[in-house]
């Protein structure tokens, strides 16, 4: 019987528009990229050249610092573009597809067969190292570093969050494969955190359960919970979705980018399970699915939380498995809004009245900041919504001051951007809490090197 | 609605940035997002916001303190009526009194605001809504017959010297509306004390006229408790003679500061404060405990009538109850840790009882045991967060 953790702390936002666990049709994505900005820790070095032919798994770019990570080509097909921005920062790197995927053959291996080296190797030569992400710091992890652990959190948590439990249907054993080769890089264990109740099947590691409302589906929870991660231990972390694919490249011997993403929101006129491609076009995913004459919408690559604004002409983020439709809100002018009972309007606090509707109600909440940015008046209103055994206002006071010795002594190894999602939320004075932690985390890990 | 909006969008470029009236651009968007919820929608960060600002914030606040002010403005006519012994009906004795605490209001408004306007302007920020609890606070914690002027000097230093040069709403290190009534207290002691002042005897524009009527002393219950002699003290009266009960207490019928008397009001400001969740009830709670036991312990030495006087009645003595609901509770000056409240509210309610009961020059305490816990507020924090930090060292010591 695996242990089960109760998160206490928390919330659950109910919004309208959940994903039914129905397969929808797949659209063509007309090309493919890789965003650098969506991996923390890294520093792109561009490795192809426009009008250079290249298969799925060929690698686009490089880690400058740690060239042996690379940036794995989620198609074949012909590369168009590498776009830039100021001092030359790449912002994407395009690539147009092939009618008929060629695959990058690294060969079917066996897990059970090899050393954690060669494991790593395989990981790294396909181009998919980037999904493991480490903490401290919340960066792609760096392969030349021992974890303590390796944890994999078993389920999503985040509002309209793709069901992991659907997701792994069918693709059961490259699940396990993918877990079988991380246990072989820790000398420590690899923790599955899933849902209590979950069907979620896995041998080879720890498994514990966790009950509660989000954020118990976060990593960060999961760790701080099982065994924190204290001062000059490093820890791994990886979505199950990418376990999947390290299980494929083992099963299958290619680079297989594949993931079931979630179409999700309000302004979703169908929603369900998508077939993509990591890197493919935000419009093959929504296209004829938004709701007609939809100027007033807000694209989200990945949740409501921690996703990141996007158009159609954008692409899918790193490590996103979710797209998700809200209103924009900003055609709307409210009267008087601070004065009225203010049935529907979504509060945590019982400052207005929604809370007597019940707990079933779903909203419908726009993308408006729904006031003027404040110092921190309120206290105790991160705490309810931050399951660590971490004051989290103290921690983010410390670093606005960039005080080194109070971050480390407050945690801030163990968190990362995503853990402080529902603070930001709940926040009356409406201060960014996430960008605060990165832009912490970046600056420390520059002091620290 | 649709032409205000309109107007007001048609108006905003004056007061941009290189506008005609660039200089009232704090203010215009103050009034503009008092009337309307902004739109602007976030561009980075999490997508969707939880409804509540801290407009709504202070919305809630005023709304949960309105009972005890209505009230107030009732007790101060009933007070008045009952000097000059006569009975105008209900309506009068409200309005009398509302005449008697408006202007105070207005003024106490008008000098904070002016302030905080100035200073937004000034700073080019955003206009902040801490002082619109503030400004109402301030008249309901000064005896009614408190010269408009002297409210005036008190706001207008302790929004400048106890908020704005701290950094403004959220950086203050003392409650603005304990500050204010502090300033009073020290400055015009002779105005804030004593048996005159709590009753208005006067008329207030021409309305109440009428001569004191035999045997009427102003002294509040708390007053006649501090300078009672032991042997001779027959409990506390009202302003002409009668005894009052406990009951008579928690109705607030009784002389004392504006919105101070009427524990029924507080209870229901308390519980307006308790369910929206803005206010801690962990500080309202260990306020009432550590006065309670205060009390018990002062009981138990019981040489003065002060030490005699129960649990009960200690606490619902004036300004005790409106301290623990209203003032302790301000999030900005109090402990902001969760095991800190406890602690802050215990020392808060202790200190009251102590300062009430031991010192003979001021009959109340709650104002100078919450302002000695500001003070010591943040050295509490940080006895809460050292404790999580040596947990965090210790844990990393034992897996090494």
């Amino acid at each position: 019987m695996a242990n089960v953790i109760k998160i206490k702390k928390g919330l659950d936002i109910n919004l309208k528009g959940k994903a039914p666990e129905e397969p929808l049709t797949s659209g063509k994505s007309a090309s493919y990229a890789i965003i650098p900005d969506s991996y923390c820790g890294i520093l792109p070095k561009v490795v192809v050249k426009v009008g250079d032919k290249v298969k799925a798994g060929t690698a686009l770019m490089i880690d400058k610092n740690r060239p042996e990570i690379k940036f794995g080509s989620p198609v074949s097909g012909e590369v168009t573009a590498v776009n830039r921005g100021e001092k030359r920062k790449v912002l994407s790197i395009v690539v147009q597809p092939d009618s008929q995927i060629e695959y990058e053959d690294f060969g079917k291996k066996s897990v059970s067969s090899l050393n954690g080296e060669e494991v790593k190797a395989a990981i790294l030569e396909a181009g998919i190292w980037p999904f493991i992400k480490q903490r401290p710091y919340d960066i792609v992890a760096s392969p030349s570093i021992q974890p303590r652990d390796i944890f994999v959190p078993g389920f999503y948590s985040a509002p309209l969050a793709p069901d992991f439990d659907f997701i792994v249907k069918g693709q059961e054993q490259d699940f396990q494969t993918g877990l079988d080769a991380l246990v072989k890089l820790t000398a420590g264990k690899v923790y599955l955190g899933k849902k209590v109740g979950s069907a979620l099947k896995a041998t080879g590691v720890e498994i514990v359960e966790f009950e509660g409302p989000h954020p118990a589906g976060n990593v960060g929870v999961q760790i701080n919970n099982i065994k924190p991660v204290n001062k000059g231990e490093v820890v791994w972390t990886i979505n199950p979705d990418d376990v999947i694919i390290i299980g494929r490249l083992f099963n299958k011997g290619i680079t297989d980018l594949t993931r079931l993403v979630a179409i999700t929101g309000s302004e979703m006129n169908t929603r369900g399970y998508v077939k993509a491609l990591y890197g493919c076009t935000i419009d093959s995913l929504v296209a004829g699915r938004l709701h007609e004459g939809g100027e007033h919408v807000r694209l989200i690559s990945g949740n409501v939380l921690t996703g990141t604004k996007v158009t159609k002409e954008d692409y899918m983020h790193g490590y996103d498995n979710q797209i998700t439709a809200i209103p924009e809100g900003d055609d709307y002018n409210e009267f008087f809004g601070w004065a009225v009972p203010g049935f529907g309007k979504y509060s945590v606090s019982h400052s207005y009245l929604t809370w007597l509707c019940g707990k079933n109600k779903e909203y419908d909440i726009d993308a408006r900041i729904k006031g003027g940015k404040r110092a921190m008046i309120m206290s105790n209103e991160y705490d309810k919504v931050f399951p660590m055994d971490i004051l989290p206002e103290y921690l983010l006071k410390a670093i606005i001051a960039f005080d080194i010795d109070k971050m480390e002594n407050l945690g801030i190894y163990e968190v990362a951007p995503e853990d402080f999602a529902l603070c930001e939320f709940v926040d009356t004075s409406k201060i960014e809490l996430q960008k605060i932690v990165r832009n912490g985390l970046d600056q420390l890990r520059k002091e620290m090197d | 609605m649709k032409a205000l909006r309109n107007y007001l969008n048609k108006i905003k470029p004056n007061f941009e940035e290189g506008g005609k009236l660039a200089m009232f651009r704090s203010v215009f968007e103050g009034f503009e997002s008092f009337m309307y919820v902004p739109n602007a929608t976030s561009k980075s960060g999490v997508h969707i916001h939880d409804s509540i600002d801290s407009k709504r914030t202070m919305t809630v606040v005023i709304i949960a303190l309105l009972p005890a002010l209505l009230f107030g403005m009732y007790n101060v006519g009933y007070q008045h009526y009952l000097a000059i012994g006569s009975q105008p009906g209900f309506w009068m004795t409200f309005v009398f009194g509302l005449l008697a605490v408006l202007p105070q209001i207005i003024v106490s408004y008008v000098v904070g605001l002016g302030i905080e306007f100035t200073v937004a302007q000034w700073k080019k920020e955003e206009i902040q809504e801490g002082f619109l609890v503030s400004g109402i606070l301030i008249p309901m914690i000064v005896p009614v017959d408190t010269p408009l002027w002297m409210i005036a000097v008190a706001t207008a230093f302790a929004v400048i010297f106890a908020k704005e040069v701290f950094g403004g709403t959220g950086y203050n290190i003392f409650n603005v509306a304990l500050v204010t009534r502090a300033f009073l207290f020290f400055a015009y002691p002779a105005a804030m004390s004593g048996d005159k002042v709590f009753v208005r005897t006067g008329t207030t524009f021409g309305m109440g006229n009428g001569s004191i009527v035999d045997g009427f002393s102003g002294a509040t219950p708390l007053g006649q408790i501090a300078v009672a002699a032991k042997d001779h003290f027959q409990g506390i009266v009202d302003t002409l003679g009668h005894p009052l009960s406990s009951m008579d207490l928690f109705v607030g019928l009784i002389p004392g500061s504006i919105g101070e008397t009427s524990k029924i009001a507080i209870l229901i400001g308390a519980i307006i404060l308790l369910i929206t969740g803005i206010a801690s009830w962990r500080t309202m709670i260990s306020v009432f405990v550590g006065g309670a036991a205060m009390s018990c312990i002062f009981n138990l030495i019981g040489t003065t009538v002060s030490m005699q006087t129960g649990v009960l009645d200690q606490l619902l003595l004036g300004g005790f109850c409106f301290g623990a609901v209203f003032m302790a509770t301000d999030p900005v000056t109090s402990a902001r840790t969760e095991k800190g409240k406890f602690i802050y509210g215990l020392l808060v309610g202790a200190f009251a009882i102590i300062i009430r009961v031991l010192n003979p020059g001021y009959p109340e305490g709650m104002m100078l045991a919450i302002l000695l816990m500001n003070v010591f507020a943040p050295l509490i924090d940080y006895y809460v967060v050292e404790s999580n930090i040596n947990k965090r060292l210790s844990r990393a010591k034992i897996n090494k």
